[in-house]
């Protein structure tokens, strides 16, 4: 099997997997970071959401082969010192029920204020909808969003 | 913990030491015990258990299963109250399964109102006890000393001592005979919303659900079902698949194959390479259109009686006679975390980490597949002399990635069992998708066949129901229901809250191939749908408003009245809307609780029904936590637009059509409305509120439906309107 080097969450892992194995796999399976989770297995519902070269990627179907040599952040490295501006919201606005679809959540608001700082309803609608959430936390997950809007403004015009 | 068969009052306390931590205070607490003010003679299954450590750290073990609803949260709040604790001296640590803690089954919607009596009593019985150990040491009396923010204060002389000062001595302290609780205005932490406990985990990828269970040696395997149900297999080829490297063993189960390996993506590859085929039960090349067929045969059939007013049948001096069928489909749960289990049996035990809604099911099935005969032997000896789990037997519960009513079954619990068999070694199973969405147990699909006839003057003098369903209890126990009414499948239609004159409602027993489950709020969310709609269609027939038309039959129906009439006046009804949009209203009552849903809706491009506003209003009796209530009351409207709006299961030769959330689509966010929640204030007793949400929101959007398009839809999904 082929060797890879990656690097997660600014350290670095080498493994030995085959080269189809799914970025999702080798992340929960052989790395042992399972904050990032499975759901459907086809990209349809954004759980395993996690961001590589700051682009958001749904884990489940992008192979390893794919993704060597980039950096690779997962929900556990979202946060540094202090949660991270969207995990901060998400507390304020008690988005979490199950939680199981959460992570992925995260790290695509995450993703989206980089595009976009102040995101509409509308544009929220359009970028999450490819998130599920079973337990129908998608109206707090918009107010989150617009507070992690409002936060990291904050941090940069301070 | 070991207790004793017939132990009195005084033994539920106990002190205990924790290694190396000194002593503590634990409570055990029953039901029965706490309802009498009598002794010794009541029965013994405590559930709840506190824990005040000297660092004054107050743990509650939770015996119940976190799924989303808030248990972990809500039910410390009840014992933090009385108890008079600082909220961040709680921790809440999950319950193995223990039989002292009674039943340990979540479902049902009623893990609060169960334990609003009992944590109630234990926090106040531990809140006596500290007080009665501070006073005993100062040498004053109890009266003169009360309990603050984790202190036990005497005001007079301005001493206090933390609780974790005294719990040694508060353990020795006689337990009190009579416990006065507070009164609701007297509430600092019920009916405050306070953040969730568990938040802080599930947003950081921290928190451990059943899939993400790891253990020493663990090996993971996923797992093929026979497609159709019922079948075995008839042949397997696993030449391929066996020389793949990683893979540990492929396992033959009779109805399904799994392949166990080192890593999910190898099973799933190999599992993918094993080539098998299944015989077919003769009786089961079944599909939706047949199986339709038999239900609509089943309707002709007279039913068993679920209630039967007036003289039961229609009344014959009706002018206006309607009669509407209505159908439902089976539904999945589809949980976002797909069904999973980690076994490890080993010598003469066997250890479970899952994520289940029913820890004493799962020690059932361990004991039963877990362990060999003489250990199980040896298990059920000593059951019958102590009340404790066997030390061979340990089930883990763990957080829950959605439940809905999925994970009160175990099927998925004996599998991984028999594969750790299999390989003398711990084995997490994982289902896949598809397996999760074609091997569930689905709320059943139903038929029902109403008529109702009025007067001249619109007033309705007869009502009947006949409702062709499957029988979670005959499912469970084949011909255990002979021709008597399945109450589970009847709830919400039985009990319509209308006077009308004439009621008649029956049920005819369907037998169907899928299995069957509970779906969060069972019968109710068929015949909350169903029931009214049609009396949606009796007020248009009679040419009245809906709300008034409702109102007008609920007179004796104060709390149904109540919640109808709040969420009417929240929702602008009667009054001017934005053009081309209109109201649908819709009440119902399940789990003790009343609600009353009122949904504004339009449509869109290509006639696409869009949803925009919910306004609810909720009566459950007194709200513990505002804020998580009314996520779960958006939840079960999120929950049941889905199964309004888009999803459906379906059969085709004996097999589950759907597989993935390509064909079995979610609600997402784009297709969100905005939600209003009013609750009735109210100081009676909690009551259910996971699922009453449900049941109300399919009438509600279909009868705005209809007051838009003068179109009534009686089947669901609103996707598979026959054109």
């Amino acid at each position: 099997m082929p060797v890879y080097t990656l690097r997660v969450n600014q350290q670095q892992h080498t493994v030995d997997v085959p080269e189809d194995m799914p970025l999702l796999w080798v992340l929960r399976d052989v790395i042992g970071l399972t904050g990032t989770k499975y759901s459907c297995g086809i990209g349809l519902c954004g759980t395993c959401t996690v961001h590589v070269s700051g682009e958001p990627l749904r884990a489940c179907t992008v192979p390893i082969a794919n993704v060597a040599q980039q950096e690779i952040t997962t929900i556990e490295g979202l946060a540094a010192k202090e949660l991270h501006p969207v995990q901060q919201a998400w507390l304020d606005e008690q988005v979490a029920q199950c939680g199981y679809c959460q992570p992925g959540q995260v790290m695509s608001a995450a993703a989206l204020l980089k595009k976009i700082p102040n995101p509409t309803d509308t544009q929220i609608d359009q970028y999450m909808a490819g998130n599920l959430c079973r337990c129908g936390t998608y109206l707090r997950i918009r107010r989150a969003i617009h507070r992690a809007a409002k936060l990291l403004n904050n941090a940069n015009t301070s | 913990m070991t207790e004793p068969n017939n132990p009195s009052r005084r033994q539920f306390i106990r002190t205990s030491a924790a290694l190396g931590t000194g002593l503590m205070l634990e409570l055990h607490f029953t039901h029965n015990a706490l309802a009498s003010s009598s002794d010794a003679a009541n029965h013994f299954t405590p559930n709840a258990w506190l824990e005040i450590q000297p660092d004054n750290t107050v743990i509650f073990t939770l015996a119940e299963s976190e799924m989303g609803q808030g248990v972990m949260t809500s039910l410390p709040m009840i014992l933090a109250e009385e108890l008079e604790v600082n909220w961040q001296h709680i921790q809440v640590r999950q319950a193995p399964y223990n039989p002292i803690y009674g039943k340990q089954s979540t479902g049902g919607s009623t893990s609060v109102s169960q334990g609003w009596e009992v944590l109630r009593h234990a926090g106040a019985t531990a809140r006596i006890m500290l007080i009665a150990a501070a006073a005993q040491q100062w040498k004053v009396t109890a009266n003169e000393c009360r309990a603050e923010n984790s202190r036990i204060i005497h005001p007079a002389s301005g001493r206090s001592f933390a609780f974790g000062e005294l719990a040694q001595h508060a353990a020795q302290q006689s337990l009190p005979t009579t416990v006065k609780l507070k009164r609701p205005n007297e509430y600092r932490i019920i009916g405050k919303s306070m953040p969730r406990l568990d938040s802080p985990k599930k947003i950081t990828g921290t928190a451990e659900f059943g899939i993400d269970v790891r253990v020493p040696g663990m090996l993971i395997a996923t797992i093929k079902h026979s497609p159709v149900f019922g079948g075995k297999v008839k042949t397997i080829d696993d030449s391929l698949a066996k020389t793949m490297p990683g893979v540990k063993k492929i396992v033959n189960l009779g109805d399904s194959v799994a392949v166990i390996a080192n890593n999910f993506w190898t099973a799933k590859k190999a599992l993918d390479v094993v080539k098998l085929t299944w015989s077919t039960p003769a009786d089961n090349p079944i599909n939706s259109a047949t199986l339709r067929q038999q239900f609509i045969a089943a309707l002709a059939k007279p039913g068993a009686i679920a209630r039967n007013d007036g003289d039961g049948k229609l009344a014959l001096n009706g002018t206006t006679r309607i009669d509407a069928d209505y159908s439902v489909p089976f539904q999945a749960h589809a949980t976002m975390e797909p069904m999973n289990c980690t076994a490890h049996v080993h010598d003469g035990g066997c250890e479970i980490w899952a994520p289940t809604q029913t820890p004493s099911t799962v020690y059932s099935v361990a004991l039963a597949h877990g362990l060999s005969s003489f250990d199980r032997f040896m298990v059920k000896l000593k059951g019958k002399v102590s009340n404790t789990p066997s030390a061979a037997i340990r089930v883990n519960t763990t957080l829950i990635g959605g439940g809905f009513g999925r994970r009160l079954e175990t099927d998925f619990v004996k599998e991984a069992i028999l594969l750790s068999k299999a390989v003398a070694a711990p084995v997490k199973l994982i289902w896949t998708r598809e397996e999760d969405i074609q091997h569930d147990f689905y709320r059943p699909m139903a038929l029902a066949r109403l008529s109702a006839t009025l007067d001249n003057k619109g007033n309705v003098l007869s009502w009947s129901y006949k409702l062709a369903s499957p029988s979670l209890q005959d499912a469970d126990e084949p011909g255990s229901l002979g021709d008597e009414v399945d109450a589970g499948a009847v709830s919400g239609a039985r009990n319509l809250p209308y006077t009308i004159p004439n009621i008649n409602v029956a049920y005819v027993l369907v037998r169907t191939p899928a299995p069957i489950g509970p779906w969060r709020s069972v019968g109710n969310s068929i015949n909350g749908f169903i029931t009214e709609c049609f009396m949606d269609e009796l007020a248009y027939a009679a040419k009245k408003d809906p709300v008034a038309f409702r109102l007008a039959y609920l007179k004796d129906k104060p709390q149904h009245s109540a919640v109808l009439e709040l969420a009417a006046s929240k929702s602008g009804w009667g009054k001017k809307l934005s053009p081309g949009h209109a109201l649908g209203a819709a009440v119902h009552y399940s789990f003790g609780s009343y609600v009353a849903q009122v949904a504004e809706v339009s449509l869109g491009k290509n006639n696409k029904l869009i949803v925009h506003k919910v306004t609810c209003a909720v009566d459950c009796g007194l709200v513990v936590n505002p804020d998580s209530a009314v996520a779960q009351i958006e939840g079960a409207i999120v929950f049941g637009l889905t199964a309004t709006l888009k999803s459906a299961i379906t059969l085709e030769h004996g097999a589950v059509v759907q597989s993935n959330f390509h064909d079995f689509p979610l609600l997402d966010i784009s297709e969100m409305p905005s939600i209003e929640v009013h609750f009735i204030p109210s100081d009676e007793d909690p009551r259910g509120l996971g699922e009453p949400g449900v049941p109300p929101i399919a009438a509600a959007v279909m009868n705005a439906y209809f007051a838009l398009t003068k179109k009534r839809v009686r089947q669901l999904p609103f996707t598979t309107q026959p054109v």
